[in-house]
């Protein structure tokens, strides 16, 4: 952790964020136009229905819920990967970040072809819960490896228990990333639809999708929608004000990591079942449902190969397109965030996450809305589309970003101003040098996430392109469940290819250390 | 030094990959957003499974090339409101009358020929030739077979508001096909018989899904005890899973409100008025080779007379209710407004 010094940010730094953050909320001015033609007694009449302060109760509950399994899930799991001596630890890091390749709607299929049964809040609950833990679980072990356990020697020594040195030691090093995980489970469940559709569970996403469904209530939709971003910002504005005292908290420690491995003894056993629940429930049932129903099909639609490796190369394009825009508008906001503090910085970087707080199907309609009144050449092309995954995914990016920019000291970037060189060259030559690879892990969070990503590629793909996910849909749609099985897998296998990277890359953060030291 | 180098590396990873993605843009015409001259552009809000095959069969047919966007029929109503008179889109192929009466009141749609138009018979159809009806599909109940059996399965709606159907009966409030039989049940019942049933199946702990497809899923897997849907959903599943293997039974509701007949249908949009192709597309879906693929390929009623209903079902003219007009059941935003005191929607 570094000083944040007390300067204004440069005037660059600041109007790229600017312009980063207003790319960022063509979503929120789409959906202010819309309810701005509703009307205020349209928007009036939206709380005298009997069902929307239900859909607000489950929605609300279904995010705290979802958010604080996730939590005592992940940093558990986080620590035993980090801290204890445990066998196999590199295929229980990569297995740990594997639920990420899992879109909700595929887990949420296949356990409800297991146990047709499951409906409602605990359903939901449980598969967003199990997709949603490597949220936590990847950042906090990343704070966890690049942290020392010395501050807990120190408590322990004292003659603190080893709970009681854990809470005082390294949980101030760690809250950050859990509060940045937390964060983005919570916005991932407020916007999610495809796992609670499923289930029948009735919240916010569901009804905006249904009014979109039958109504053609484009107001109705909107109004839905901006109470949803309202919820999103009261959840950021949460996150910024925990991390902020967080921050004040953990200022001081720095020094060289010392970590010390926990033996786990009798322990060993519930390790593992807690480090193999969330990808064995996550990733095995669903596929072994959809395997079996491949078998137990008694017509098969033709299986035509090259139209999936068509699908498989389209997803994999689209996505890096749309990390590549995600990292290109989150870097400046994450950086001021990292280094400057103040209410217009603040704003900016609220701004930057909201999108992640609305249904894909609103971020959609809004950049149809979007490109055809600014760049109408671009419509339906591969570009308007990867600029949509940017927006969308752009907040996963914020966090990974800010907190791999805080890791390098302000002293290192001072001992180069002080070279000669230019604000501009002493980033590229010390700070992203540094921070590479949260960076890198920042856009391999965006391409994993993009890669599931459904109604906003239904609306802005190129017409005639298919992607995993599309192709997916248009199967499972017709109850072809069997067809839909290989391109199922092989979603699966494309998205864990950056999940796995993702478990690497983190563990990189070691090497900060060195180059520090 | 390895940092520099891996920078370097990741730089031109990201430059390669977005030159890739730009490359599947050019590749996937970029032409898509003009329209191009030789392709016709085609919205269809149904299944590529389903009508993939026709469509591939009309360029055999005619050596029209097309390029075709498949999303949900609700999706692709809102994007070609959002794009109102700039859309690429020449005809849209829409899986319920409700989307496309939705595009034709914000007037994006152009008339259909009425020597066209005229093929298809009143009531199955738009009213003012803003679109064409292609196939019927009727409201159906489906039941579990193993709880019930056709003569103990309701053969009406009203009775499903009875204490005995209480927690057992599973509908999509949000469905578009759901919603017209509500608004069929205005018409034919009045408002307030209407209001009535609605309040009562709200009160009857009834099992609320997303989609006509969910509800089947759940009478198939014996969750619930009745479903309403349309009937081809059955046959799509059972397609798939063997007809013997299927747990769910239909049971047809002729003469009930419960039991009407709803219609896809296609608009040609309002840029392609003069667009000979989109005009060939509409008429080849009326055509007999057309109709005739539906009837075999997704078990719906042909709309054009002299073509046979698939084997099984009862004739499209038992099910009609000759009090109901299909230009009645415009009015969605009551049908709406009577879920949403409900609490349904």
């Amino acid at each position: 952790m570094s000083r944040t010094p007390a300067v204004r940010p440069p005037r660059a730094l600041l109007a790229a964020a600017v312009v980063a953050c207003a790319l960022a909320a063509i979503p929120l001015v789409y959906l202010l136009v819309r309810v701005g033609t509703a009307g205020f007694e349209d928007i009036a009449a939206v709380f005298e229905r009997p069902r929307v302060p239900v859909l607000i109760g489950n929605t609300v509950l279904l995010a705290a819920s979802v958010t604080l399994a996730t939590v005592a899930i992940g940093v558990p799991s986080a620590f035993l990967l980090a801290r204890a001596r445990l066998r196999g630890r590199a295929v229980w890091t990569v297995l740990a970040a594997l639920p990420l390749a899992v879109p909700s709607y595929l887990a949420a299929y296949g356990w409800l072809a297991a146990l047709p049964w499951m409906q409602g809040f605990w359903a939901a609950w449980f598969v967003l819960t199990l997709v949603a833990v490597p949220y936590v679980t990847l950042p906090v072990a990343a704070a966890l490896r690049a942290g020392t356990t010395g501050l807990d020697d120190v408590a322990r020594t004292l003659g603190r228990g080893p709970l009681a040195a854990f809470r005082l030691g390294t949980w101030p090093q760690i809250r950050p990333a859990v509060l940045a995980g937390a964060l983005l489970v919570c916005l991932y469940t407020l916007s999610d639809f495809g796992g609670v559709a499923l289930f029948r569970y009735q919240v916010l996403t569901t009804a905006i999708q249904q009014a979109y469904g039958a109504s053609f209530n484009r107001d109705y939709a909107a109004i839905l929608a901006s109470l949803l971003v309202l919820l999103a910002v009261a959840v950021v504005i949460a996150e910024q004000f925990a991390r902020g005292r967080a921050a004040r908290q953990f200022g001081a420690v720095t020094g060289p990591a010392r970590q010390r491995r926990v033996r786990l003894g009798t322990w060993s056993a519930p390790a593992v079942v807690l480090l193999a629940v969330p990808p064995g429930l996550a990733v095995i049932v669903p596929v072994a449902v959809l395997v079996v129903r491949l078998f137990e099909a008694e017509t098969l639609r033709e299986f035509d190969a090259a139209e999936l490796a068509a699908a498989a190369g389209n997803t994999v394009l689209l996505s890096a397109g749309g990390a590549v825009v995600a990292i290109a508008l989150a870097l400046p906001i994450g950086i001021l965030a990292a280094r400057y503090r103040g209410r217009i910085i603040r704003a900016i970087e609220t701004t930057g996450y909201l999108a992640l707080g609305l249904p894909g199907i609103v971020v959609g309609l809004s950049l149809v809305f979007f490109s055809l009144a600014a760049v109408p050449a671009l419509y339906q092309t591969a570009f308007v589309l990867a600029f949509a995954y940017g927006v969308l995914f752009m907040p996963k990016a914020i966090g990974g970003i800010r907190g791999a920019t805080a890791q390098v000291p302000t002293s290192l970037e001072d001992v180069s101003l002080t070279l000669g060189n230019g604000r501009l060259r002493t980033w590229w030559l010390v700070t992203a040098r540094l921070a590479r690879p949260g960076i890198a892990a920042a856009a391999l969070l965006v391409a994993v996430t993009a890669m599931k990503e459904l109604p906003a590629t239904l609306l802005l793909r190129p017409t005639g392109t298919d992607t995993l996910a599309t192709e997916l849909w248009s199967r499972t749609d017709v109850s072809a469940y069997g067809a839909a099985a290989p391109y199922a897998v092989t979603l699966l296998l494309v998205a864990a290819v950056p999940a796995f990277l993702l478990s690497r890359a983190r563990a990189g953060a070691g090497e900060l250390d060195e180059a520090v030291a | 030094m390895r940092s520099p180098r891996t920078a370097f590396a990741l730089g031109a990873v990201i430059t390669v990959a977005l030159t890739l993605t730009a490359c599947a843009a050019g590749e996937t015409g970029g032409s898509t957003s003009t329209a191009d001259a030789d392709t016709l552009t085609i919205y269809a809000g149904r299944n590529e499974a389903l009508v993939g095959p026709l469509i591939e069969q009309f360029t055999e047919d005619t050596g029209i090339e097309v390029d075709v966007r498949y999303a949900t029929s609700p999706e692709l109503n809102a994007l070609l409101l959002e794009e109102g008179e700039r859309t690429p889109a020449e005809v849209f192929l829409s899986q319920d009358a409700g989307a496309l009466g939705s595009i034709a009141n914000a007037g994006l749609t152009s008339p259909i020929p009425a020597e066209l138009a005229d093929l298809i018979p009143a009531g199955f159809t738009s009213d003012d030739d803003n679109w064409i009806g292609v196939t019927g599909r009727a409201r159906v109940i489906a039941y579990d077979g193993e709880h019930l059996t056709s003569e103990t399965v309701p053969d009406n709606v009203d009775a499903l508001t009875a204490p005995e159907w209480k927690g057992r009966v599973a509908f999509a409030p949000g469905n578009a096909s759901f919603q017209s039989f509500i608004t069929a049940l205005r018409v034919l019942e009045g408002e307030e018989a209407a209001a009535a049933w609605v309040e009562a199946i709200a009160a009857n702990d009834p099992i609320l899904t997303d989609n006509n497809l969910a509800t089947l899923d759940l009478v198939n897997e014996g969750q619930a005890d009745i479903g309403l849907i349309n009937h081809y959903y059955w046959f799509e599943r059972a397609a798939e899973e063997g007809e013997e293997n299927m747990r769910a039974k239909l049971e047809f509701l002729p003469g009930d409100p419960g039991g009407i007949v709803n219609v896809s249908g296609a608009a040609i949009l309002k840029g392609a008025a003069d667009d000979a192709d989109a005009l060939e597309f509409v008429e080849y879906l009326v055509s007999e080779k057309a109709q005739q693929f539906f009837v075999d390929e997704t078990f719906e009623y042909p709309l054009l007379p002299g073509i046979a209903a698939p084997e099984g079902l009862p004739t499209l003219d038992s099910l009609v209710n000759p009090e109901l007009d299909l230009a009645d059941l415009e009015s969605l935003e009551q049908t709406q407004q009577l879920l949403a005191d409900a609490g349904l929607l």
